[in-house]
């Protein structure tokens, strides 16, 4: 089974290397073969947004790419949002203003607001309701998730967000 | 995850030339894969047929909007975020770039394929009805050369298409000769995000002198592929616009569209929407009067 040629990618700024099938999905290698099991599996079909991860800056759906197709890119997941020991502010964000209840869907959420973030500094509640339209919450009714992008937008006016270089 | 990795072959050339000498060597024995958004969800369910693949995400030759005067040219592996994020689009193919905005959501919207999602066929493709009001070109690759046939005539039946067993589907060309006309462009589904349509209609329309001297209907989910509604269309041409006029219309449409029940509604349902959308469209094309 290891006769599976080198598939090289960057993680979260670590440059890693599996061999595996090219047909496994990039959720699974992340789970099964990096040990970074912040990513979560809903529904397999990018329909939950719970997989959420970003690749080369874009948001995408971990369980519908190969991960043949990560090849050579930057994958940032929920572990590499904080940084130094200290939270991303929208960690802190969702952790001050209950964001998170079960936490399922949490790591999806992070990144799908990091992503919006990244090319939106202050999104309206419109911009983040479709922003996070992709990620399914069963907990919270979303209401206190919205209310934690916006309280981590406040911070950002305060103290703007950096992306850790990987992530750009 | 109830798929095996372990059989499916899957490699990525990396460029088109390579892709194309594939697929002409072994037609039919390869199943190209771009965005995965399909793909890979029939992979998770364990029903994916294809044994072979080949990748095409991360070839450049595909990945391109190109625009001239009177014509944009989509390569197939453009992304819906790439033509969201185009404002040549935005401005001259408004139900193209809104259609865009409404397939899946932003993670689905940064993988899947303008080609992808014509090639899978769906009959509820979100971006096929902007396509055919748009009178789109279809041009098709192979190690043979080029050749380009109306979008309208790409969709043969339910997930068949007019491409041979060598070909890859290259790009859509757009005309620009639609900017000044009336445009509408109405999906309706169960829910804002993520949702699949129940009924979706374009249309783009001219009227001159009071009269419909063009008129062009796309719909999806009306037939087993997204297909121009040509008989109502012709119920509407060289007409004045009035309650006659929308009501002929009307009729033709309740003969043209052929619906199915299926998990997502009933065919008489879609039907009744149809009419609905078609109301709509017709109705506020005759308040807003004349232009282009």
């Amino acid at each position: 089974m290891s006769t599976f040629p080198a598939i090289r990618f960057n993680v979260n700024g670590e440059d890693r290397e599996v061999r595996v099938a090219p047909m496994k999905r990039l959720l699974d290698v992340l789970r099964e073969d990096l040990g970074l099991t912040g990513s979560k599996e809903g529904c397999g079909e990018g329909e939950c947004g719970s997989c959420s991860v970003r690749m080369n800056g874009e948001l995408v759906n971990s369980c519908l790419v190969p991960v043949l197709q990560a090849e050579g890119a930057s994958v940032q997941t929920v572990e590499g949002l904080a940084a130094a020991g200290k939270m991303h502010p929208l960690q802190e964000a969702f952790l001050q203003c209950g964001g998170a209840q079960c936490g399922i869907c949490t790591p999806g959420m992070l990144m799908a607001a990091t992503q919006l973030l990244s090319v939106n500094a202050h999104p309206t509640m419109t911009e983040i309701r479709e922003g996070l339209a992709g990620n399914l919450c069963r907990c919270t009714g979303f209401t206190r998730i919205f209310e934690s992008v916006i309280a981590a937008t406040a911070k950002n006016r305060e103290e703007r967000i950096e992306e850790p270089a990987h992530a750009r | 995850m109830r798929g095996n990795p372990d059989a499916h072959e899957l490699i990525a050339p990396g460029n088109l030339d390579s892709v194309l000498e594939l697929l002409a060597k072994e037609p039919s024995e390869w199943t190209p894969i771009a965005g995965g958004t399909e793909i890979m969800v029939a992979h998770a369910a364990g029903r994916l047929g294809a044994k072979k693949l080949v990748s095409l995400w991360g070839i450049d030759e595909l990945r391109f909007i190109k625009e001239k005067e009177a014509s944009i040219t989509i390569g197939a592996g453009a992304t819906f975020r790439d033509l969201r994020a185009h404002p040549g689009i935005g401005v001259k193919l408004p139900l193209l770039a809104m259609a865009a905005s409404w397939i899946g959501c932003i993670a689905n919207q940064s993988r899947a394929t303008l080609g992808g999602n014509l090639v899978n066929g769906s009959p509820a493709a979100d971006s096929s009805p902007a396509l055919l009001v748009y009178d789109a070109e279809i041009e098709l690759a192979s190690v043979r050369g080029r050749r380009r046939i109306p979008y309208s005539a790409f969709h043969t039946g339910y997930k068949r298409n007019a491409m041979l067993p060598d070909e890859l589907l290259f790009a859509v060309h757009l005309p620009l000769r639609f900017a000044e006309q009336r445009h509408y462009l109405r999906k309706v589904g169960t829910r804002r995000a993520m949702a699949i349509s129940k009924v979706a209609l374009a249309a783009t329309a001219w009227l001159e002198d009071g009269l419909i001297r063009e008129v062009r209907l796309g719909a999806a989910s009306l037939a087993p592929f997204p297909m121009r509604l040509v008989e109502t269309e012709v119920a509407l041409l060289g007409r004045a616009l009035n309650a006659e006029s929308i009501q002929l219309a009307c009729a033709a449409l309740q003969k043209e569209a052929k619906p199915i029940d299926d998990i997502r509604s009933t065919g008489a349902y879609r039907k009744r929407v149809a009419i609905n959308l078609l109301t709509e469209f017709l109705t506020a094309l005759a308040t807003e009067g004349q232009g282009r």
